[in-house]
């Protein structure tokens, strides 16, 4: 199998074959974006420094470091959880024009009518995998909001073939984890009912 | 040496502990990470197992944190009562703590409540947090270091049943916590279950059974079959590596227990991610150490 890299810009038919499940890796130009940038724009109407139209965020605090003169190297980025920028990511897709959201874990219901309507996609970087994802980065080119600190700043990556990416999220709003999530519920209920029967050591 | 240079050393050493933690995997962790890849037979799964080993290996050659999140620091201290520094030693530590998240880096992950702002030091009130044990006629001191990342952090909870629900409730506690939060938590997990007589006897329990190895059993005949029965049907659910499916779910569940109240059974459970970054280190009298978690290493 061939590996399948989308380079930003992104169009809206680059995404229509994709489906959840898939893999993919991004060239191009990747944000880290995380709770308070997203709250910015969405509640307190902030703009957003940088045009997102057409190119990748990552739900993502990286390890930074700083080498003067306004020149950083990324020492360790991996995702944080996707589902704590669910209440704003729908919004969040609609104004900015962005097409991949990058994070960790499962987004909910907001999300999936996001990425349908504006034809966008969720996407797992595998976390934990901050040094592998780091040497994925060719560059900062920029650095936006550093009065959030380190983990929330908005840095903007040139990055090469990052990835892998599993898409979670779809652009017809098929979620992976919330299929997922009914099997494993299911299996669960089954466990229960022959673990109990196992246990019963007050008698 | 006097005690102002013993106190440095000792400082030196255990910052670079911390470090080694963050960049290198304790040996069970590691050995259980290999046989769950070798047992896998989804493709998602098996292609995230391979992105997992690459990125241990770079973090080791480049000596850099393995995951961003570098966590909370907490230690678990067995310290001999005659153990020279044993009144220095919540402040070495401390000291440590600040050191290691300059020179590795680590991530400043420490934000005082209420007040709401970063330290920018990874040190703040209460955290690194150290729990103490003292022991008698000893001259030594044991030290649990552990990581605790928000990810994994995040599925803790604790809560008292009462004794008609039995063990059955304690089952069900877990499993619920599983397929909820678990997931999320950066899975195949170690889970630590604490069984006690309040939510706080039972909380730490269930971080102490995560310092615990992998594969190792309680003691308790009923315990280590409940430890078997809960890994086999987590496993079962098979939420496999990034809760995106696979054969299995968990690299083991452990459980610590103490007794309890007549009327009630205290249960917690924590889980720690595949990233379970802990070290164990031992320092005699003269500060000479040994690290029974990451064989061949010197610091
Ligand atoms: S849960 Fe563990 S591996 Fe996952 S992001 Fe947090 S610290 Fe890293």
């Amino acid at each position: 199998m061939s590996k399948k890299v989308l380079t930003t810009p992104i169009k809206d038919e680059d995404l229509k074959d994709i489906r959840i499940g898939d893999i993919i890796y991004l060239t191009g130009t990747l944000v880290t974006c995380r709770d308070v940038a997203h709250r910015r724009l969405i509640e307190e109407k902030i703009p957003l420094p940088i045009d997102l139209k057409g190119k990748a965020i990552f739900h993502a605090g990286p390890i930074v470091r700083d080498l003067g003169n306004e020149q950083y190297e990324i020492v360790s980025i991996g995702p944080t959880t996707s589902m704590r920028m669910e209440k704003f990511e729908k919004e969040f897709i609609e104004e900015t024009g962005v097409k991949l959201i990058v994070g960790k874990g499962g987004m909910g219901k907001n999300t999936e009518e996001g990425c349908k309507t504006h034809k966008a996609l969720h996407l797992v970087f595998p976390a934990g995998n901050a040094v592998y994802g780091a040497t994925k980065v060719e560059e900062i080119k920029e650095v936006h909001w550093k009065d959030l600190g380190m983990p929330e700043s908005l840095w903007v990556c040139e990055v090469k073939e990052f990835g892998p990416l599993i898409v979670s999220i779809d652009t017809e709003g098929n979620n992976i984890f919330e299929e997922n999530k009914i099997e494993f519920n299911k299996r669960k209920e089954e466990q229960y009912e022959y673990i109990s029967q196992q246990v019963r050591f007050i008698k | 040496m006097d005690k102002k240079q013993q106190k440095e050393k000792m400082t030196g050493l255990m910052s670079k502990f911390v470090s080694l933690v963050s960049y290198k995997l304790p040996d069970d962790v590691e050995k259980k990470l290999k046989e769950l890849s070798e047992e896998e037979d989804n493709h998602l799964a098996k292609i995230i197992y391979k992105t997992m080993f690459e990125n241990q290996q770079l973090a080791f050659e480049l000596k850099r944190p393995s995951c961003q999140d570098t966590g909370v620091l907490q230690f678990f201290v067995k310290c001999g009562e005659n153990f020279p520094l044993i009144g220095q030693l919540d402040n070495i530590l401390r000291e440590s703590v600040f050191k290691s998240t300059k020179e590795t880096p680590l991530r400043h992950n420490s934000v005082e409540t209420f007040d709401e702002y970063n330290t920018g030091k990874n040190i703040g009130n209460g955290t690194p947090s150290i729990f103490w044990e003292i022991e008698e006629d000893s001259d030594k001191v044991e030290i649990y270091t552990y990581m605790a990342g928000g990810g994994c952090t995040l599925p803790g909870v604790a809560t008292v049943l009462m004794p008609g629900e039995g063990y059955e409730g304690v089952v069900k506690f877990v499993l619920d916590r599983m397929t909820s939060y678990g997931l999320n938590a950066c899975p195949p997990l170690l889970v630590g279950v604490g069984v006690g007589t309040s939510v706080e006897t039972a909380a730490l329990n269930s971080k102490l059974a995560l310092m615990r190895p992998v594969g190792s059993r309680n003691e308790n005949e009923n315990a280590a079959k409940m430890e078997q029965l809960l890994e086999d049907g987590i496993n079962a659910i098979g939420l496999g590596p990034q809760g995106l499916k696979g054969s299995k779910s968990v690299m083991g569940v452990n459980v610590v227990n103490t007794a309890r109240h007549p009327s009630t059974i205290g249960v917690a459970v924590n889980t720690g991610c595949w990233s379970h970054r802990r070290g164990k280190i031992t320092f005699d009298r003269d500060l000479n150490y040994v690290i029974d978690t990451h064989e061949g290493v010197t610091l």
